[in-house]
């Protein structure tokens, strides 16, 4: 018996995270593609504020904690000294978008070559599910308790689409994970991302759709569900930009 | 030897593996692992191996192995 699929050696111990989370399958994906590009031994991982804070114990690489939502400038500055190295900066989106705009914006404004990976789940996780950039219209959170209301608050964010046509970056994608299909497609476009860094074309970026079945109130299949029908509609997904060509 | 190694300790009951499986091959079990969970079980004279509870699980339970 060979064996044919197994969690990346790198992955430890097993991620902390509540069942039905996204984080398990993208941290997976990402420590996959590092694997496959043969960066295992010189990769450096930007941890943000947020659940994957508690992503501490599970890597057996290399890993930086910012400021919360500072891992734009931080990373800068670890890519600008270690051009060789793999850099990723894994972020939520309260960490990446709301808190962090200015570093991350500015970071794809200068071009600066290391991957970010966004989670976007609607919410600010860890501290119990606030309303964020990204709540959808009319969803409850603890701080929108009768739905988020755009007259009062605006619409929700789609910073991808912002970077792909503000900005000269390399790459830029949005991948989901309600199915096997999407997250094998989720794990090409990190993939690609990764590879962009690795052949220094420039900035590249992925958000992610991920279930929040705990903030979200819902049974994880009923997550997955919810991104098919409400998210999917409003935060297209596929590539936005890819100038590698690979 | 099964096709599909499932880690009991690690599953947390999300239910993915169970609705993406193919071949309906992937059920919960009746007793409760040491976390409080109902943990997968695969059986294995429907399982193809195909690897799908491996892409969905969030937890990395699955090590899927095919015969040499």
């Amino acid at each position: 018996m060979a064996v044919v699929k197994k969690v990346p050696e790198k992955i430890a111990r097993q991620v902390p995270f509540c069942p039905g989370c996204g984080h398990g399958i993208v941290v997976r994906l990402i420590m996959e593609c590092v694997e496959e590009l043969g960066y295992n031994d010189n990769v450096i991982f930007g941890k943000p504020v947020g659940c994957a804070s508690l992503l501490d114990n599970s890597l057996d690489i290399d890993i930086f904690t910012g400021a919360h939502g500072r891992n734009g400038a931080s990373l800068t500055a670890i890519k600008r000294l270690k051009p060789d190295t793999l850099v990723i900066s894994y972020q939520g989106d309260g960490d990446a978008y709301n808190i962090g705009f200015a570093e991350t914006m500015n970071a794809a404004y200068r071009n600066e070559k290391f991957t970010v990976v966004t989670i976007n789940n609607t919410n600010f996780g860890m501290t119990g599910g606030q309303m964020a950039w990204t709540t959808m219209p009319g969803q409850k959170t603890t701080t929108s308790v009768n739905g988020r209301d755009v007259e009062l608050s605006g619409l929700p964010i789609k910073m991808p689409e912002m970077i792909a046509t503000s900005f000269d970056t390399a790459y830029v994608a949005r991948g989901a994970l309600f199915t096997p299909a999407e997250i094998n497609k989720t794990k090409g476009y990190i993939k690609k991302a990764l590879q962009a860094q690795s052949d220094g074309i420039g900035h590249s970026m992925v958000e992610v759709l991920s279930p929040c079945p705990t903030n979200w109130h819902m049974s994880p299949l009923e997550a997955q569900e919810r991104i098919i029908k409400e998210l999917v509609p409003y935060y297209p997904l596929g590539e936005l930009k890819n100038k590698g060509g690979k | 030897m099964s096709k599909v190694i499932v880690k009991k300790e690690q599953c947390k009951q999300c239910g993915y593996c169970v609705k993406h499986c193919p071949k309906q091959a992937i059920s919960f079990s009746a007793d409760f692992n040491s976390s409080g969970f109902k943990y997968a079980v695969v059986d294995d004279s429907k399982c193809i191996a195909c690897g799908m509870c491996y892409t969905t699980c969030p937890d990395g339970v699955f090590e899927i192995r095919k015969p040499d």
